[in-house]
């Protein structure tokens, strides 16, 4: 199966691409399940608009918590609002919040992550203290407090969620780098006087292509997860736009007994995607980096304790909300 | 071993110190519009808005040059009455709003949250323990395949739903609710745990998840390794070689995940004593951000923040302890 990858690979360049999704297809069921998932969630997102019966904020008059009918497949809410359309803009949503935050906390992991390892010394150390005094707080409540001094807003939530979750996850960027970094081609570079830039561009960056594509994706779930966390105690998202999060929130929890129809379709909904995505990531990391995979070392061959514990960040603790 | 433990400590100091400054720029840097938001509270009981906002940040000690304020706060520099009155001191302030001090507050919260978060911490490896070494003792069996997902759906599955399903359900079927008036453990023993059990097993739930899948590949890894075969081959009976040769050796790393879930499971916190109404440093932190009560929220943080570094060097020296071979590697 190796042979065959490595062999594709340099035979056309623009086939990795393919590969993967051969890859994905024919090793991982599982993953590949998750990835459908994945993408019906995007176009769902994409295509709300068109697949919503109703519009979000619609409020039929008249139907005030009804249950599930023909006309209003998952019932409405306290406003007489379809509750499939809301779920439905529900993944808009979460598509924009996941993607961009995600998006901005994979590069501000990559760049304090990347600097951080490349300059090294007191500036590492002062760095990475930092990182820690931030992990050592609580990561919701940290996002609560944020939010709600620079006010809630979909903006506000993704550019938090980004910041904070690219503090956390630049260790596995650093370690990454580190590795990297005492490669004898580095060193031959620098050697001929190649600018910091172009090393860090040309070197060192298209290395950890890998753990940044694997940290991002195992990071979308994360930041969805958390948004509506944030939204369900009202310091994420504000109605009446429909955050999955959000539609539980105090605003429903009175009617929670008599409709409970606008408590569960959201939840479910998150807990499908999440799943889904966390599914294709474990998938997309085993084929991209095998050595990130559990079950590290065989017959004796050890780990060390700080590998072990980026391991552990990059793998078993990403699956939701990582640090919060 | 007693160096390590030396160093260990010495280096927790800047963390600390890191910790405490995070919170003091988080809370005293960011809120300009919280003085604004107070000065109008004020001025529409008849105050000029001016002087209101002068009178507030006055109060809250914002009238003095940052670096003097974080030495205030911290208790090395003098308020304005020349008295030493910071973190150093162990004073955190008063609330906005309600009579109790800072300190008194935390003290009347934390064992509610300290006691959800220990039964869900036991629940979960109640759960997750057994499942894990099932799982890889019969490694793609039907029973490991079940167990994995179900570590799966657990780590998936968001825990306000789960907590709002546990409600909703058993609500409509039976018309049975959790308890969720708050009793104390002295009053009713029985009905206290029967208050907690629910909470603590849905925040349980992604840490049993997680530990499930860790306990499951440490197992299959430490199954692998020459001494187990020896055991095996030495004819020793199956509980001895499970139980004492690779158990011992796979719960290792677990107690890390136990130690990097722990932020994960104070955030949990918040939801649950949200959505179960009790009383514990969760709900507190969430009333005091929404009424803006910033002397509580940072000594909250800073309660939780303290609170995470000292559990995170116990974790340490807890691995240290069972696993001497990273006390080597330490030394290098």
């Amino acid at each position: 199966m190796r042979a065959r990858t490595t062999a594709q690979a340099n035979k056309k360049r623009h086939s990795r691409a393919v590969d993967f999704v051969i890859r994905l297809v024919t090793e991982k069921p599982l993953g590949t399940f998750g990835a459908v998932i994945s993408l019906v969630l995007l176009f769902t997102g994409i295509f709300a608009d068109f697949l919503a019966p109703f519009g979000m904020n619609e409020a039929n008059t008249g139907y005030f918590l009804a249950p599930p009918s023909a006309q209003f497949w998952l019932g409405t809410d306290q406003l007489g609002r379809d509750m499939l359309s809301r779920v439905i803009y529900g993944a808009r949503v979460s598509v924009i919040v996941g993607l961009a935050g995600s998006a901005i906390g994979t590069l501000i992991a990559i760049l304090i992550g990347t600097l951080s390892a490349y300059i090294g010394g007191r500036f590492d150390l002062l760095v990475q203290r930092f990182v820690d005094g931030v992990m050592c707080l609580p990561g919701l409540v940290l996002l609560m407090v944020v939010i709600s001094m620079i006010g809630p807003g979909m903006w506000s939530v993704i550019l938090t969620l980004g910041v904070l979750f690219g503090i956390s996850s630049s260790r596995i960027i650093r370690s990454a780098v580190i590795g990297i970094k005492n490669n004898v081609y580095v060193a031959a570079a620098i050697a001929v006087g190649c600018p910091t830039s172009k090393v860090l561009t040309r070197h060192i960056l298209p290395n950890i292509m890998a753990p940044v594509i694997i940290l991002f994706s195992l990071r979308v779930p994360a930041v969805i997860v958390t948004e509506a966390s944030l939204s369900f105690l009202g310091f994420g998202i504000p109605p009446p736009t429909p955050s999955w999060g959000g539609m539980l929130g105090s605003m429903a929890r009175p009617y929670m007994l008599s409709a409970p129809w606008m408590v569960i379709w959201p939840g479910l909904a998150l807990a499908i995607v999440v799943y889904g995505i966390n599914m294709y990531g474990d998938a997309a990391r085993d084929i991209l980096d095998p050595r990130l995979s559990g079950g590290g070392g065989r017959y004796g061959v050890r780990i060390r304790k700080t590998e072990k514990k980026t391991k552990l960040l990059a793998g078993h603790g990403a699956a939701t909300s990582d640090n919060i | 071993m007693r160096a390590y433990i030396i160093r260990r400590l010495l280096l927790a100091i800047p963390t600390l110190f890191l910790v405490t400054l995070i919170v003091f720029l988080l809370v005293r840097l960011v809120p300009g519009d919280a003085v604004d938001a107070m000065a109008v509270e004020l001025a529409l009981q008849g105050v000029d808005i001016d002087s209101a906002r002068d009178q507030i940040e006055h109060m809250l000690g914002l009238d003095v040059p940052i670096l003097q304020q974080y030495g205030r706060w911290f208790g090395i520099l003098p308020q304005d009455d020349g008295s030493f009155r910071g973190i150093f001191q162990g004073d955190l302030g008063k609330s906005f709003w309600s009579p109790y001090t800072v300190v008194e507050e935390i003290a009347r919260r934390w064992p509610v949250t300290i006691e959800l978060g220990l039964m869900g911490i036991l629940i979960a490896q109640i759960i997750a323990l057994p499942i894990g070494i099932y799982s890889a003792l019969r490694q793609d069996s039907w029973g490991d395949l079940i167990g994995r997902s179900f570590a799966i759906i657990f780590i998936a599955v968001p825990s306000f739903w789960i907590a709002t399903m546990v409600m909703v359900f058993p609500a409509i079927w039976w018309g049975y609710m959790p308890p969720i008036m708050f009793v104390s453990f002295l009053d009713d023993p029985l009905r206290h745990l029967r208050m907690y059990i629910v909470p603590a097993a849905v925040l349980g739930m992604e840490m049993a998840g997680m530990t499930m899948r860790m306990t499951r590949t440490m197992m299959l890894e430490v199954l692998r390794q020459d001494y187990v075969r020896t055991a095996w081959a030495k004819g020793l009976r199956e509980k001895v070689v499970v139980l004492r040769h690779t158990l011992k050796n796979a719960l290792i790393p677990v107690v890390t995940i136990v130690g990097l879930q722990l932020p994960v499971m104070i955030g949990g916190t918040v939801i649950i004593e949200t959505i179960f109404a009790l009383p514990g440093m969760g709900s507190l932190i969430v009333d005091a951000t929404s009424q803006r009560d910033y002397p509580v929220l940072s000594g909250a943080m800073l309660f939780f923040g303290v609170g995470l570094v000292l559990i995170n060097i116990v974790v340490d020296l807890t691995y240290t302890f069972l696993d001497p071979r990273t006390h080597e590697e330490a030394k290098r």
